[in-house]
């Protein structure tokens, strides 16, 4: 029954799911309906190759407040508070227009978390660009750094985190994915389901333009390509001013307690919120675009449905209490309207003053979406090329300074300085002084630490090892400040899903995090998954970006990643096996190939452990994970951070079965950098627990030992190659 | 000794600077269309990002009615403190020599740095913004200068914006009003950095004693 047009086709709608629509309309649908259900049906909203693989996930736990399904999820930090966070995507935006795409993620993401109640606090974002002397990714780089920082910094929340990866396979698809964490009294939160038949529907925010329409079919939901300049009116503008405003405005409604419930306007507008309000609370809604506040008088009513300007909210209203509302948005100079009303039809209706310009089932625009298996393949071998800029022959002092200086592996204050990391006087880690923020929670007299990872590169390797360490690598860093995980978010950053490699990957990451996540004990509390991530050479690397929130007792109780005083013991803590699959020092050779070593992961839980107790304890004067780059990394950012140097020996790991080059730069899970008294150290061993000794923090070279050789740079030297980010970014800087 | 915080749309840290306030006396927020300033001591213009700076920081901030009750405040010689967004509304409001640039580089800059006091104490502090280049014409550098109106510097080799003679604060002629682009209430807690900060409000406070 197909009709002759290919509209739905343009709108990314398949044959057979028009067919299905007219099926559940009992007639084809008009110009507002087709518009809202290709939205609606798009897999940016309904998940259409990811749903059955999310089913996987843990999503319980005692502490868990709110899970997936509302705005974000939350989990209780004690005294009757909860911290709330969610990690979104604005991957094609961000590759169409870096800066608003970046900026509009962060305004996103900020809405999801005061859509709860929460007042947000924090913000971290996992960046990938091309390789650093792309000149796109610089652009791309330099627009989303601005961007984030243009809207974070404006409207008063702390950028207190993040990483950044440069990879060839971002090349053309950069990644932008922002997290927001933000603090709730529980007795004030809402969620987002409507209630109350007869209940008003009030629209509050800036007005309604026509920015942002098809952002989520269009652009979101297919692979970029040729032609993308003309997406750019598809993406949004942003305005923190305006969010600013409507931040403290939907905070103090309610403290008042004067709305329902209250769901921000993303992805699909109008059409999104309120068909998820209205399926959430099981009731319908009828909504009168004529009543809508607008930025043209002649927009059409499907425009008006699926605008996405920015910085609007939806709230549900008694109806004795809508003036009161309509006065406090008054108040914050922020528009407001009601717009519509909460109705018992089943139906969310559209109208046009009195006229009905769309009406459909509300089970069929948000659950009608056929779900859809995948088709996976493992590939054959390495898929992305190798690219070699490190010569094999190269010294290990020259193979430690070329990794200090990989862009991915550098410091990343260049970025970071262009972020207020202070404001909100929580922050009591900012970036690089630990290997997770840390915020203060007074209001519960204790504190929270927040990482957020996701290593690319090593999950295209092996999907499911890959993963399993994201997971892991975000727990060891909220050991090294005495933080035990309370919750997960995560943004599954993929390919096309319909092509089998990328669907392989997917399906192996998600069972990656799934049994992480089991292993920890950590729910998953929301999340986001962003596919179609492709350029013309094909998917990205698969990045799984995790983002994890943990509680410690006392946030002056944390230890920093840099060694504290000269003559303190060094050991290494954990079950690191190292190896150079996957590693740094593989991608500068061009020597990638699929394949990673299996983690331990209960081994490597059992040394989380003993860290987070012994930071908690007051025992160690730094604690730092081993990441990118291996173990001569993580002594070398340690003593950096420091002022001092360092003498160690790597023998005890080579007596584990390492090379001397394995032990230098070789990666992989559970391995700590720690420094204090020695007896404190040593007293850290258990049955479960390795403890190695390595040496001493003092004098002003780092020297380390492996087997024969002994590697001697001198702090100026790898401080300097450690600093070069802002050099390779703006030459003239 | 009663603070005064007054608080625009787009502002960012009042909270914080009602917070810093509270360590040295009383403390509370007043709301930008107050003309009555309720009979605070000392009053604090914030940080932030006032009606979105969008025309030019500071410049909407000043025409509001808490404004003007702000410059009867200061014109009695009572003491007043401009915070970064809140230095830009003081000059804006002319109530303070000079004006607020963009930072050379053109970027948002957030650091803690150094900061010297006109007796040559040093203070550890964080500056963030986007617009912290102090500007007055040499002939008026000369006059602050000469008065004991540059009430800050950056310490040598840490001014992050390339402002004109290092210059972080200034003070009117009379004395009683403060502005400064670093964030003294970012430094009232070892925890977060550094309690520095605490001495710009014990300053203040004893222009009102």
């Amino acid at each position: 029954m197909t009709v002759g047009t290919a509209k739905h086709r343009e709108l990314g709608l398949t044959d057979s799911e028009y067919d299905l629509i007219c099926e559940k309309l009992e007639c084809e649908p008009n110009a507002v309906e087709l518009a809202m259900f290709s939205l609606l049906w798009s897999e940016h909203c309904a998940y259409k190759h990811s749903r059955k693989l999310l089913r996987r996930l843990p999503t319980e736990g005692e502490r868990v407040v709110m899970g997936p399904g509302e705005n974000a999820g939350a989990v209780d930090v004690g005294s009757g508070y909860a911290v709330a966070f969610k990690v979104e995507s604005h991957n094609h935006p961000s590759a169409v227009e870096p800066f608003q795409g970046a900026a509009t993620g962060v305004g996103g993401i900020l809405r999801d978390v005061f859509a709860l109640g929460a007042r947000p606090i924090a913000i971290l974002d996992s960046l990938r660009f091309g390789e650093l002397d792309s000149e796109r990714a610089r652009f791309l780089l330099d627009g989303a750094v601005r961007g984030i920082g243009h809207y974070g910094n404006s409207i008063g929340v702390a950028t207190v985190g993040g990483e950044i990866y440069f990879e060839a396979p971002y090349e053309h698809n950069c990644l932008v994915n922002a997290m927001c964490v933000g603090i709730a009294k529980q007795e004030a939160m809402v969620r987002a389901a409507a209630a109350g038949v007869g209940n008003a529907v009030v629209l509050m925010g800036a007005s309604t333009g026509r920015d942002g329409i098809g952002g989520a079919s269009v652009l979101a939901s297919a692979e970029l390509g040729d032609g993308d300049e003309a997406k750019r009116p598809t993406v949004q503008i942003g305005d923190p001013f305006e969010e600013s405003k409507v931040l403290e405005c939907c905070l103090e409604l309610l403290e008042k307690g004067l709305l329902v419930s209250l769901q921000d306007l993303g992805a699909a507008g109008l059409t999104s919120s309120a068909s998820e309000m209205a399926s959430a609370g099981g009731v319908g809604i009828d909504l009168d675009v004529a009543r809508v506040p607008l930025r043209e008088a002649d927009m059409e009513p499907f425009e008006i449905m699926v605008s996405e300007s920015q910085e609007r909210m939806l709230g549900v209203v008694e109806p004795a209490k809508v003036g009161e509302v309509l006065a406090i948005c008054e108040k914050w100079q922020t528009g407001s309207a009601e717009i519509g009303v909460v109705t018992d039809s089943g139906q969310v209706r559209v109208l046009r003053g009195g006229e009905v310009v769309g009406e459909m089932p509300v089970e069929a625009l948000v659950d009608g979406c056929p779900l859809y298996d995948l088709d996976p393949a493992e590939p054959e071998g390495w898929i992305y090329g190798n690219r070699t800029t490190l010569d094999a022959g190269a010294s290990a002092e020259e193979t430690l300074l070329a990794l200090l200086g990989s862009p991915s592996v550098a410091s990343k204050r260049w970025a970071f300085e262009q972020y207020d990391s202070v404001v909100g006087s929580r922050t009591a880690r900012r970036p690089e002084s630990a290997d997770a923020a840390v915020l203060a929670i007074p209001e519960a007299g204790n504190a929270i630490a927040v990482s957020i990872d996701g290593n690319g590169r090593r999950v295209a390797c092996d999907p499911y090892a890959g993963t399993i360490e994201a997971v892991l690598e975000c727990a060891q860093n909220l050991a090294c400040t005495g933080a035990e995980p309370l919750g997960l978010t995560n943004c599954l950053n993929f390919g096309n899903p319909e092509k089998p490699v990328p669907a392989w990957q997917l399906d192996r990451a998600v069972s990656g995090l799934a049994d992480a996540c089991e292993a920890l004990g950590v729910p998953v509390v929301g999340g986001n998954v962003s596919l179609y991530n492709e350029g013309p050479e094909g998917p990205i690397y698969p990045t799984p970006v995790v983002g994890m929130v943990g509680e410690l007792p006392d946030p002056n109780a944390t230890a920093p990643s840099a060694f504290a005083r000269e003559g303190d013991t060094i050991a290494l803590v954990g079950p690191f096996a190292p190896a150079l699959a996957g590693s740094e020092l593989a991608k500068l050779r061009g020597e990638l190939e699929m394949g990673l070593p299996q983690p331990d992961v209960a081994a490597v839980t059992a040394a989380c452990a003993a860290i987070r107790a012994a930071v908690r304890a007051g025992t160690l004067a730094s604690a730092h994970d081993v990441s990118d780059g291996g173990l001569a990394v993580a002594l070398t950012e340690s003593a950096i951070g420091s002022g001092f140097g360092c003498q160690v020996d790597l023998s005890p790991l080579l007596d584990r079965g390492a090379s001397p080059e394995e032990a230098l730069f070789g990666e992989g899970l559970g391995g700590f950098v720690v420094s204090g008294e020695r007896a404190a150290l040593e007293s850290l061993a258990a049955d479960t627990v390795e403890v190695s000794i390595l040496g001493e923090v003092g004098n002003e070279s780092i020297e380390i030992a492996s087997g024969d050789s002994v590697v001697t740079v001198s702090l100026a030297e790898a401080t300097r190659a450690w600093s070069s980010l802002s050099v390779a970014i703006e030459p003239a800087g | 000794m009663l603070w005064g915080v007054i608080q625009f749309p787009g502002s960012c840290d009042e909270r914080d600077a009602l917070h810093a306030c509270s360590l040295v006396g009383e403390a509370r927020l007043i709301w930008h269309e107050e003309n009555d300033l309720g009979g605070v001591d000392a009053v604090v213009v914030p940080g932030g990002f006032s009606y979105g700076d969008y025309l030019r920081a500071g410049a909407i901030a000043r025409f509001s009615p808490a404004m003007e009750a702000v410059a009867e405040h200061a014109a009695a010689g009572r003491p007043v403190l401009g915070i970064c967004n809140g230095f830009q509304v003081l000059c804006e409001a002319n109530l303070l020599p000079g004006a607020l640039l963009r930072n050379e580089n053109l970027r948002f800059v957030c650091r803690q740095l150094d900061l010297l006091d006109a007796a040559g104490e040093t203070l550890s502090i964080p500056a963030k913004h986007g617009e912290g280049r102090y500007y007055a014409p040499q002939a008026t550098l000369d006059e602050l200068e000469a008065n004991g109106q540059v009430a800050y510097r950056y310490a040598p080799g840490q001014n992050p914006n390339g402002s004109l003679r290092d210059v972080a604060g200034v003070t009117n002629a009379a004395g009683n009003v403060l502005g400064l682009m670093p964030h003294p209430e970012h430094a009232v807690d070892s925890m977060t950095g550094s309690t520095d900060g605490l001495r710009v409000f014990e300053r203040m406070a004893a222009v009102a004693a």
